[in-house]
């Protein structure tokens, strides 16, 4: 076996060129060709119809609403519309397959020639083409019990749930890749995040890549210069978060490296990746894998979407995340690096409902990518994830604003709002943390702290206000820190020079 | 012998109406019938007595009570077995479905019920409908109630044996290829195959998905009429479902039974006779072309050229769609599961039960249809195959302009002995010959008796019309009928022999 | 163009999965390579002038709204089942699968 080559001088010595197919569960509330629902977690096989189950005598009938939806996708992804298409019958057997054929489309594709544009991690844009996105239909679920272990006694067998066949998916495969060289494990990760975030906005996808909404296969081939013809490619199945692809790519150049250099032909083959080595390794080979025998469905009929519809479509995009960066930008006046690190952390909603909420732009990014984002990775979540609203953080920024909380005590109400206490008002209230702002409390406490302290009230009172912040710092000890320390240095200050 | 068993559907359903009957009696009539003759026969694969019987009671109580119910209503109906039916064992004639009982309702199997047909059973049928005989069926023969050791044509053999032998009034047939056509014609009873899209496929296990039409089979071209518009109509579960209302059926057949069929151009199809055909079927055929003429119609000869590649084409696409139909039966959800030693796979355990469970004629076409579908064969095989199609729907097109109505015998022969054509797949293959053209341009045709042959075995007169236009099958239809029935001074079914009554 | 082999016949077997016994594939090879034959001569008049015909009924765009229906019940289902554990169908080992 070839050894790995170190990713800085494979890509020295070869040229990478990618290809990444991605899967997206549509959001539909049915399944893409029967009632069932398409939800998510239910209790084994009791999302299912006849339909998808396969039963004999059951009938597909295609689900509109993810037509609609993969007409979006193909829009957004600046691709042609078929005139007509239809589904074919991809034919093999497998136990999480219930009718040993899925349901796709093959020759006739409902978009094709397409491109979208990816943003980089230093703000520039690599385009990349699209081929193809064509409509297919999800497999059931498989778990493995072994023979020591499971119910049925001394035998390996598996579990089959259908609940997942048959959920729509459209899968958009790229054209090759050419041209990324060093960079195309950065370029895969930030395409399969574009389209992440593009089936997101278009809200044809919850897009949750922890869920197995969005699946990638990545094809990786080298060769020694980029005026060489194309490398034999692998394809790495079921890369399944963003690190994963980057890391994917990876691997599979310095792998590929290492083989040739051992004057070895690379296999065109499916991989599997292994989150937990990072490494791929080659999948089963099966001798009749590439006979599917595709035909036409004879179960369903042409599609041939209206091009009054396609354009009502069309019309009703919403603004694509790409554009709509650019202009929240330009509005918050943020730099490249924070609204970069803004999106990669999927804070943009959230800021932007926090804005609209009465805070500043900057105070909004401060809580979103300090204070909470430190909880959130110490929880292990995202964000969005945590159980504090942008509109109440954005009351939180007004109680400061309004002078009522510092920052310090900011932090404790927050703190409060994520244990479930309220919103920011009604912890401030019960836990009794409002700045003191009457004065005479302050004054009473500045005095003590100068009586306890003469030595230091001596050195202030003769103009050396060096130490004037342990004055201070016992005052905010007495008020357990809800005295605003710039009043209670104005007081200070006042006190004794007055 | 009960003489209710001996009526149509038609005048059953009048003598329920007004009360001079119960639907309880006449089911029980039925199950009788079926108790006595079908040991012989053997046109059914379950008897589901007990339901039919409730089914039968709760129409009578229904009527009773004043309720508003289908003509229909009461009158009792067997199923061809591959049709989907509620907990009901439902087998397709194969091995490989012993002991399902399917959670579901084919939307026809649905109608039925709603409109309170009692079920009587399922009917046998060659395994996965493929075949001209019901010889291919996993559990035995069904008997030509005219001579019993004949085939009862096929693959709708139980239905139509079912119904000539007075088993039922009415039953469903399929018919991919001819299989309710084919089968009426060797038992001296009508079939009829609607327009594709006509009757819902949704809970019929599928043959050729682009083939299949289910259809009903009785014994007069009324009851025919009565049980289309009964189970057709559109289907939003069935995507290939005409979304249109259906012609009207019943009334077409009143206005044929008068007889009159002044200008209807009838064309006689000249690729469907001559060489292959018994000349007894075709001096039936001579003799009904007589009467129609008798009757007004004008008699013009069709050329469809390509029809005498319509076989091919059919033995292509049945074939390669079926194929993949029926990769669904491989023991992991349902049917079968035959398990080899030694803890195997899922793709051992798979192929085990496909080797064990599928008959010879099954594994035939399946392997044909991979072969024609596998990769560099496709063009060659399928794709032609499906412009052969295309040929076929332009001669049909030809000919409709120059004709209402096509018309051919519905089988080149009479019923043949069991057993003479099953070591022979091809010489059984030609006996839908004329049927297949029908199913490959989605046109309805109708099969009735047209008198018997030298052999003193039924004949079939088929009858095509244009697509969605199956109004005229049931017109020219009940108008021969009629005339022959005038000639013969009752049905033709009254000349078959008794049956012994094996109780 | 036809022969059909004994190979070529288990091969396709092989492909649609379903065993065969070697006095099967014999007879089978026969019987197929004269239907094969006899079936081939679509090609004589399938000139590239012919588009296919795959639906006999020219319909397009037929949809269902995403609208829930009642899922089947699942005790029915698995009642008829070969074999079912907590819920879901047991299969046998699927090779190639991740333990």
């Amino acid at each position: 076996m070839s050894t790995l080559v170190d990713y800085d001088d494979a890509v020295a010595r070869y040229d990478t060129v990618i290809g990444i197919e991605v899967h997206v569960e549509l959001g539909t509330v049915t399944k893409m060709f029967d009632g069932a629902p398409a939800g998510f977690g239910e209790e084994p096989n009791t999302s299912v119809t006849p339909v998808s189950l396969g039963l004999p005598g059951s009938l597909p009938v295609v689900n509109g609403k993810a037509v609609e939806y993969a007409i979006r996708i193909g829009l957004a992804l600046n691709c042609s519309i078929a005139e007509t298409c239809r589904f074919a019958r991809k034919n093999y057997f497998y136990p999480d397959v219930p009718k040993n054929f899925q349901t796709s489309q093959y020759d006739e594709p409902i978009a094709y020639e397409g491109w979208v544009d990816v943003e980089l991690d230093d703000g520039s844009i690599f385009r990349v083409e699209i081929e193809r996105a064509h409509m297919e239909e999800d497999a059931g679920k498989n778990t493995h019990i072994g023979g020591s272990d499971g119910r049925i006694h001394g035998a390996e067998y598996s579990l089959v749930d259908y609940n997942r066949a048959g959920i729509p998916l459209v899968e958009i495969v790229t054209k090759p890749i050419t041209g990324a060289g060093a960079r195309a494990p950065e370029v895969a990760r930030a395409y399969v995040q574009t389209l992440r975030d593009l089936f997101r906005a278009l809200e044809v996808s919850e897009a949750r890549m922890e869920r197995g909404n969005v699946r990638a296969d990545v094809n990786v081939s080298i060769r020694p210069t980029p005026q060489s013809p194309l490398g034999t490619r692998t394809e790495t199945k079921n890369v399944n978060s963003f690190r994963s692809v980057e890391r994917a790519v990876r691997y599979e150049v310095s792998r590929q490296a290492g083989v040739l250099d051992d004057g070895i032909a690379i296999v065109q083959e499916t991989r599997h990746w292994h989150e937990d080595t990072g490494t791929t390794a080659a999948g089963r080979v099966k001798s009749d894998a590439e006979d599917y025998r595709y035909f036409p469905e004879p179960d369903l009929v042409p599609i041939a979407p209206d091009r009054a519809w396609v354009e009502e479509i069309r019309a009703s995009l919403p603004e694509l995340p790409a554009a709509r960066r650019r202009r929240l930008q330009g509005e918050w006046g943020y730099a490249d690096a924070e609204m970069r690190d803004v999106v990669n952390a999927g804070a943009v909603e959230l800021i932007e409902t926090t804005i609209a909420a009465g805070a500043s732009p900057a105070a909004a990014r401060k809580w979103w990518m300090g204070e909470l984002a430190r909880t959130a990775k110490q929880q292990e979540v995202e964000l969005a994830e945590l159980p504090v609203t942008p509109t109440q953080i954005g009351q939180l920024q007004k109680l400061v604003d309004d002078g009522r909380i510092n920052d310090k005590l900011a932090r404790q109400v927050l703190e409060g709002v994520l244990a479930g206490e309220g919103d920011p008002e009604t912890v401030l209230v019960a836990r009794g943390l409002e700045v003191v702002s009457d004065d005479a409390p302050l004054l009473e406490a500045i005095d003590a702290a100068l009586a306890a302290q003469p030595d230091i009230a001596e050195k202030i009172r003769s103009g050396n206000l060096g130490p004037v912040g342990a004055i201070i710092g016992a005052v905010m000890k007495a008020t357990r820190g809800q005295a605003d320390a710039g009043r209670v240095r104005e007081l200070l200050l006042e006190r004794i020079q007055g | 012998m009960s003489d209710l068993t001996r009526l149509s559907a038609a005048d059953l359903a009048e003598k329920l109406t007004a009360g001079e009957v119960s639907s309880v009696e006449t089911t029980q009539a039925h199950l009788d019938r079926i108790a006595d003759v079908d040991g012989a026969v053997h046109a059914f694969l379950q008897v589901s007595g007990e339901a039919a019987l409730a089914t039968a009671a709760d129409v009578d109580a229904r009527r009773a009570a004043g309720e508003e119910l289908h003509a229909l209503a009461g009158v009792p109906i067997a199923v061809k077995d591959v049709v989907v039916t509620k907990g009901l064992e439902t087998t397709a004639g194969s091995k490989i479905l012993q002991g399902w009982i399917p959670p579901y309702d084919a939307t026809l199997v649905e109608k039925l019920k709603a409109a309170g047909l009692p079920i009587l059973g399922k009917t046998n049928m060659d395994e996965f409908a493929m075949g001209s005989s019901t010889e291919h069926s996993a559990y035995g023969n069904t008997h030509n109630p005219w001579d019993l050791d004949r085939i009862p044509g096929g693959s709708g053999g139980g239905s139509a044996a079912a119904v000539a032998a007075y088993e039922a009034p009415l039953a469903i047939g399929t018919d991919t290829g001819g299989s309710i056509r084919q089968p009426a014609a060797v038992t001296g009873t009508v079939g009829v195959k609607p327009t594709y899209g006509g009757v819902s496929r949704y809970g019929l296990i599928a043959l050729a998905s682009s083939l299949d039409q289910a259809g009903p089979v009785t014994r007069t071209v009324l009851d025919s009429a009565l049980l289309h518009e009964l189970i057709g109509g559109h289907d939003p579960r069935d995507s290939t479902s005409i979304d249109e209302p259906l012609p009207a059926l019943v009334a077409a057949a009143r206005q044929g039974a008068t007889a009159d069929l002044t200008g209807v151009r009838v064309g006689v199809i000249r690729e469907l006779q001559g060489e292959g055909y018994q000349p007894g079927v075709l001096a039936r055929f001579e003799e009904s072309l007589e009467l129609l003429r008798g009757a007004g119609a004008q008699i013009v000869e069709v050329s469809c050229p390509h029809f005498t590649y319509a076989l091919a084409a059919y033995y292509l696409i049945l074939p390669a769609e079926a194929s993949s139909n029926l990769a669904k039966f491989d023991g992991m959800r349902f049917g079968l599961r035959v398990v080899p030693e030694d803890n195997p796979t899922a793709e051992r355990v798979m192929s085990a039960t496909r080797g064990q469970g599928f008959g010879d004629e099954v594994k035939r076409r399946i392997i044909l249809g991979t072969y024609a579908l596998s990769a560099g064969y496709y063009d060659a095989y399928y794709g032609s195959a499906q412009k052969v199609r295309t040929l076929i729907q332009r001669d049909f097109t030809a000919a409709f302009e120059a004709a209402d109505v096509l018309v051919s015998p519905t089988a080149p022969t009479t019923a043949f002995k069991l057993g003479e054509k099953l070591d022979d797949p091809l010489a059984m293959y030609l006996n839908d010959v004329a049927t297949i053209p029908a199913n490959l341009a989605g046109v309805p045709g109708l099969s009735l008796p047209s008198g018997l042959s030298d052999d003193g075995l039924p004949v079939g007169f088929q009858v095509l019309a244009p697509a969605k236009a199956d109004d005229r099958l049931y017109r020219v239809g009940a108008a021969l009928e009629a005339l022959l029935e005038n000639e013969w001074g009752g049905p033709l079914l009254l000349k078959a022999p008794e049956l012994e009554v094996g109780r | 163009m036809s022969t059909l082999s004994r190979d070529e016949v288990a091969r396709v077997a092989g492909l649609a999965r379903i065993d065969l016994t070697p006095a099967e594939l014999d007879r089978l090879a026969g019987e197929l390579d004269v239907i094969v034959e006899s079936v081939a001569r679509v090609s004589e008049i399938a000139t590239p002038d012919v588009p296919a015909t795959s639906h006999p009924l020219p319909l397009t765009n037929v949809f269902r709204p995403d609208v829930l229906v009642e899922p089947v019940d699942r005790a029915l289902v698995l009642a008829s089942a070969p074999e079912h554990v907590d819920g879901k169908f047991a299969v046998p080992q699927i090779l190639g699968e991740d333990a």
